[in-house]
């Protein structure tokens, strides 16, 4: 339907001014309802309708102006004196002086000041009006929750990706980390790979502050506590070499390839001595070996980790990580490949006086180990998916450990401040913290710091910055919170208490082990007759059972045979024994 | 007046307890009189002296019929108290715990 109306108007009127006035309004056209379209409509009743009521957001991105900074100086220099007044001859300047304090107008404003001073002087020497009150109060312990935050990301610049394998402090302050970078994974270091190892600045992630240019990459580094200027590290080929950061990326001094380790020279450490150059480094060769970096063509000293205690290196356990305290400078302890722990003394005379005990360890390499720093006869391993936490006086296992975790555990190390805490770092990429004073099934607090694998971890000195490395060669720097690198009260003597308890727990479960071995082997005397006529039992059994298959019935004749000769075997002993009870019993009745 | 009353008041100023030093400063920042060493000297006259002319004219600013009479600075180790005059600046470093020393 279309409708239309139209408008006329005479040419003539075109153009003209318009005259309006009021009329009464006229209908064109009415379009009545059809009927007939109303029956193809369905009432609804309730309707569904969609309200959404939200507050819209936009996304504005704003790019400041760069804020640049540049330095800008002022000399002063002395000025103001009169024009005939040389400020650089005393005589004159003396001369002025003296004719300045023998002006009238200089004497009575220096007295008449001087009496406004005395009146201020005099005030502040009556009360203390900027007087700390509550001085000795102490905080209150804050409660919040543990918490961590990422404070800087140090990527390394290199494009093919190494592991960081390890991070060292600057020892005045949290200043610089040091980081070594090398590819471990089998057969995947690639020949073409850059051997470089930085030093970062803390504050700066664009750029390392020193690149470290070793002739084999560096898989572990360490600051020297004495010299913060000079570093050892550990080469992937088995060098060991030191670094002078004021003589720039070459390293000063290397060790002779044929007298170092065979292996990745995996840990080294600084070892307490007047001069404070000697280190020691171990490998998963089987060596530890002692240097003075003043005289790097021989080792000072060798150690063979002979599990024989022989000194021959085929049977030696590969070590994989190190741990030394320099409060207690001649022992030193050896986390090893095979999961042993090695608690050894450097004063020994043989090879086999060093290696004082041989702890069982983990189902894996020992990753990490540390004693703690409060009480170091308690000292913390990693390996496998657990952490443990031993006594040296438990020699046969340890006194506290974590759950199996779901990913492989790569580091770990006490809090520097803390004796209840420490920090280990997961295969999934997340740091725990550890404070088993509170809780010790679970980690206190559990960061994701990165997707991939994090391989090792460092606190800094005070305990608040933990800085971890990961698989690609990211070195993450965390910040704790308050709580967790304060101690808390009376935490030392609740640890040590703790660590009691578990050693003494641990010392009667050892006894009853012992107990009940002893029973057992005096039980089995007794129990070997009837266990004769039992075995005579089944094998006339088996007998029974002929025809079967002929692997089970070979299998089933050669246990036979077996059995039938242990038998033998204690019947005769069973006869002997009780040959001499007998005569024993006899001998009593004798005396009787 | 004489100079000998003028010294006997730097005298009896620098016995109070706490005061380390006194200075005497004129309209150019020259120090007149000083009972410290010459580079701490000329480094607190210059600086105060700045310092006081500015104090000076914000208070004229704000009210000019208004003069300032006196300056207390509170520092972390000092009070340095400018008593500020026409012609002279008369300076007195106080420490605000007797026992530390100037630097």
């Amino acid at each position: 339907m279309e409708i239309v109306y139209v408008y006329t108007k005479k040419r003539s009127e075109f153009g003209r001014q318009c005259n309006f006035t009021d009329r009464s309004a006229e209908l064109h056209i009415n379009i009545m309802p059809e009927e007939s379209e109303s029956e193809n409509f369905i009432a609804k009743n309730p309707i569904d309708i969609g309200v959404q009521v939200s507050k819209e957001y936009s996304e504005h991105e704003v790019n400041t102006i760069r804020f640049e900074t540049e330095n800008r100086s002022i000399n002063h220099v002395e000025g103001g004196w009169p024009k005939d007044v040389n400020p650089l001859e005393p005589e004159q300047t003396i001369r002025y002086r003296k004719k300045v304090e023998k002006d009238e107008l200089y004497m009575n404003t220096v007295v008449q000041l001087g009496n406004v001073m005395e009146h201020v002087i005099k005030q502040n020497n009556a009360i203390d009006i900027y007087e700390t009150y509550f001085d000795d109060m102490t905080n209150e312990e804050v409660e919040d929750l543990p918490t961590a935050k990422t404070i800087n990301v140090f990527r390394d610049p290199n494009p093919v990706q190494r592991t960081a394998n390890h991070i060292s402090w600057y020892i005045d302050g949290p200043k610089k980390i040091a980081a070594s970078y090398c590819n471990l994974e089998f057969k995947k270091a690639r020949s073409d790979a850059c051997v470089d190892s930085y030093i970062w600045d803390v504050e700066n992630p664009n750029k390392p502050e020193l690149t470290l240019k070793p002739i084999s990459p560096l898989v572990c580094i360490e600051f020297n506590p004495k010299d913060t200027h000079v570093l050892v590290g550990g080469c992937y080929n088995g060098q060991v070499c030191i670094f002078d950061t004021r003589k720039g990326s070459q390293p000063v001094e290397i060790s002779l390839i044929e007298k170092s380790h065979r292996d990745p020279a995996y840990k080294t450490m600084w070892v307490q001595s007047k001069t404070g150059s000697e280190f020691f480094s171990s490998s998963t060769d089987g060596q530890v070996l002692w240097w003075d970096y003043r005289k790097l063509q021989d080792p000072i000293e060798t150690l063979i980790l002979d599990r024989e205690k022989k000194g021959d290196i085929k049977n030696a356990y590969g070590a994989m990580s190190l741990e030394y305290e320099s409060t207690m400078p001649t022992k030193f302890m050896v986390g090893t490949e095979q999961g042993y722990i090695i608690n050894c003394n450097r004063r020994g005379k043989s090879d086999a006086e060093k290696i004082a005990h041989i702890y069982p360890g983990h189902y894996g390499p020992v990753y990490a180990l540390q004693r703690n720093p409060f009480f170091p006869k308690n000292f913390l391993t990693v390996g496998d998916w657990t952490a443990r936490i031993w006594s040296e006086e438990i020699k046969e296992d340890c006194i506290m450990w974590t759950k199996f975790h779901m990913s492989y555990l790569s580091d770990a190390q006490w809090s520097p401040v803390r004796p209840g805490v420490f920090f280990t770092t997961k295969m999934d990429g997340t740091l725990d913290v550890w404070d088993f004073l509170f809780k010790q099934n679970d980690p206190t607090l559990n960061i994701q710091v990165c997707d991939e694998p994090l391989y090792c971890l460092r606190a800094q000195d005070h305990g608040r910055l933990i800085a971890t490395g990961s698989q690609s060669g990211t070195i993450t720097l965390l910040e704790l919170s308050d709580n967790l690198c304060t101690m808390q009260r009376n935490e030392k003597n609740l640890v040590s208490t703790m660590f009691e308890r578990e050693t003494r727990r641990e010392k009667i479960l050892e006894g009853r082990i012992r107990e009940l071995k002893l029973k057992e082997k005096e039980k089995a005397g007794g129990i070997h007759d009837g266990a004769d006529k039992e075995k005579k039992d089944e094998n006339a059994e088996e007998a029974s059972l002929k025809e079967v298959d002929p692997i089970e019935k070979a299998e089933k004749d050669f246990f036979k045979i077996v059995e039938e000769e242990k038998a033998k075997r204690k019947k005769k002993m069973d006869q002997n024994e009780s040959n001499t009870e007998n005569q024993t019993e006899k001998n009593e009745e004798k005396q009787n | 007046m004489s100079v000998s009353e003028v010294e006997e008041t730097i005298k009896r100023i620098s016995a109070h307890k706490g005061v380390m030093g006194l200075i005497v400063v004129n309209s150019e920042g020259i120090p007149i009189k000083t009972t410290l060493d010459n580079s701490t000297t000329v480094q607190y006259a210059g600086l105060l002296h700045h310092l006081t002319s500015k104090a000076r004219s914000v208070v004229r600013d704000i009210d000019p019929q208004n003069d300032l009479t006196f300056l207390r600075i509170r520092s972390k180790k000092h009070e340095i108290m400018v008593a500020p005059d026409k012609e002279y600046l008369l300076i007195v470093i106080q420490s605000s715990d007797t026992n530390q020393p100037l630097h």
